[in-house]
């Protein structure tokens, strides 16, 4: 995320995250009582991997397919007049639509909640889900916004000059939540 | 990115890349119920068209309102213009009225370029074609088509380029403003290229494009992935450049049988208005190889992805304006 950052102290290992994922699946079937009409929505980069994984253990679990997409919501940020444009990431809604279905977003830190905020109003131009719940893997807290989770992987207290960076095996070669310092902190940028 | 697109050799490779990989997302947009990004809400387009257009005036239309834009839509017949008034003055008039892109076609080449360095406005420029210069959106939707068609796979190709696909280019290059863009855009995105026409419709110094010229189109055919065809633009055309329009729709214009010479994969593109019989057969215009169609509707995603790159983040002269502006909500 940012350029230099002092030496990391990691968190969580990967079983920690896979047993994180195992729980969080468990609570959605919970919750939704069968995970019947749950729609799976990653936000790029990483919440796209944890979706898929989570997807996956929601078949083991409830023995059906769970549809799982992404959505990319760079076009909703509030803060793209703060830095140069930048390049989309894919969204892809599967096949039978969010109408009318219980669309759990995924992520992998909540923070701001403004990402969240963005991701609402994506949806809203996609369809009408019947509810929109929000899993992360790790919530570090300093909402902006009145927005929460409904699943959370870990709960990691932590100062703004902190970082949190989620690796996964997907995108970066290996598991694992780092928890660093930032040595700057630039005005108006996270 | 630069802060205006008034020539395609204004891009890089990369930037080329990243426009059509942003177009291939938003061309998403045109499937879902609601059509529309809310991500330029609040900046406005000026489309300053001196030049009749169809498509290319309705596809920047289409692609800022699709941002949520503000458009206002400026043709020199029934305006000022028409009384006299200059390039300058209309110039300052869109900026004393907050224009944060204009979008510029002009029968002169390089009034885009006037447009974008004479500090009359403090908008981006964007180029929708000059004279007989440029119009690099038009190459962009080609070399966008090309790509979903010859490269293809998921998203259109993402992230690929063009290298090694030959791309042919047919017809009147001499008054071609698509012509030009399109060979520095193919050969940016590594793409041969070949211009074929008759020597009168060449340009001087057409020797020192990045691309190959020939006078012959039937030996070039054979080994083409794609085949350009272009309009005679007869509305500029002052002197005699061909003995008479049958022949030269017989040795530059595609029909059935030329289009049968074409290896299997390849596709016909036009960048329109076609002028039926000339330069084209209807059959081939027809035909499902001939791609005219699909690039419109590419038009209008590559356009979007344009305007986002160039509007949507922060650019140098937006940090002058951003308190009357306010921070974003």
């Amino acid at each position: 995320m940012d350029a230099r950052e002092s030496p990391a102290r990691s968190v969580l290992e990967a079983p920690d995250i896979a047993r994180a994922l195992t729980r969080i699946a468990h609570e959605i079937v919970e919750r939704a009582k069968g995970a019947d009409d749950v729609v799976l929505l990653g936000i790029p980069t990483r919440g796209v991997f944890l979706g898929r994984r989570l997807a996956a253990k929601l078949r083991d679990i409830t023995g059906h397919p769970v549809p799982v997409g992404s959505l990319d919501i760079t076009m909703y940020r509030d803060d793209l007049r703060l830095r140069p444009a930048r390049a989309l990431a894919p969204t892809d809604i599967p096949g039978d639509g969010i109408d009318g279905r219980l669309v759990v977003l995924v992520d992998d830190v909540l923070f701001s909640g403004r990402t969240i905020r963005a991701a609402l109003d994506a949806l809203g131009d996609i369809g009408r889900p019947r509810a929109v719940q929000l899993a992360v893997l790790v919530d570090r807290g300093h909402r902006e916004l009145p927005i929460r989770a409904d699943y959370v992987g870990k709960n990691i207290p932590t100062s703004l000059r902190e970082t949190v960076k989620v690796l996964l095996t997907e995108e970066d070669g290996r598991d694992g939540v780092l928890l660093g310092v930032r040595e700057h902190t630039p005005a108006g940028e996270r | 990115m630069k802060h205006h697109l008034i020539s395609a050799t204004d891009l890089t490779r990369d930037d080329a890349v990243l426009i059509l990989d942003t177009a291939e997302e938003l061309a998403r947009v045109a499937d879902r119920p609601i059509k529309k990004l809310p991500t330029l809400r609040g900046r406005t387009v000026v489309n300053l068209f001196f030049e009749d257009s169809t498509r290319t005036r309705i596809s920047f239309e289409a692609a800022a309102k699709r941002l949520s834009a503000d458009v206002i839509n400026f043709s020199a017949k029934g305006s000022s213009v028409s009384k006299g008034e200059s390039l300058k003055d209309t110039a300052l008039t869109l900026e004393a009225m907050g224009a944060d892109a204009v979008v510029i076609r002009h029968h002169d080449s390089g009034a885009p370029h006037r447009l974008a360095t004479s500090g009359w406005i403090g908008g981006c420029v964007v180029n929708a074609g000059d004279g007989t210069h440029e119009h690099p959106t038009q190459a962009l939707l080609d070399a966008f088509t090309l790509r979903r068609r010859l490269v293809g796979g998921r998203n259109g190709g993402a992230g690929a380029d063009l290298s090694g696909r030959r791309v042919t280019i047919v017809g009147d290059i001499l008054h071609s403003r698509v012509a030009r863009s399109n060979v520095h855009l193919l050969t940016t995105l590594g793409a041969e290229v070949t211009v074929v026409a008759p020597p009168t419709l060449l340009p001087i110094g057409v020797s020192h494009w990045p691309c190959e010229v020939s006078y012959d189109l039937d030996a070039v055919l054979a080994k083409s992935d794609a085949v350009m065809m272009l309009r005679v633009q007869r509305e500029r055309m002052n002197a005699a450049y061909f003995p008479t329009e049958r022949e030269y729709a017989r040795r530059y214009g595609l029909h059935g049988a030329r289009m049968a010479r074409m290896p299997e994969h390849a596709i016909v593109m036009h960048p329109g208005p076609m002028n039926r019989g000339m330069e084209i057969t209807a059959e081939v215009a027809d035909s499902p190889r001939c791609t005219a169609v699909e690039q419109v509707s590419g038009g209008v995603s590559v356009r979007m992805a344009v305007l986002y790159l160039l509007l949507g983040g922060a650019w140098p002269a937006d940090t002058a304006r951003t308190d009357e502006n306010g921070q974003p909500a």
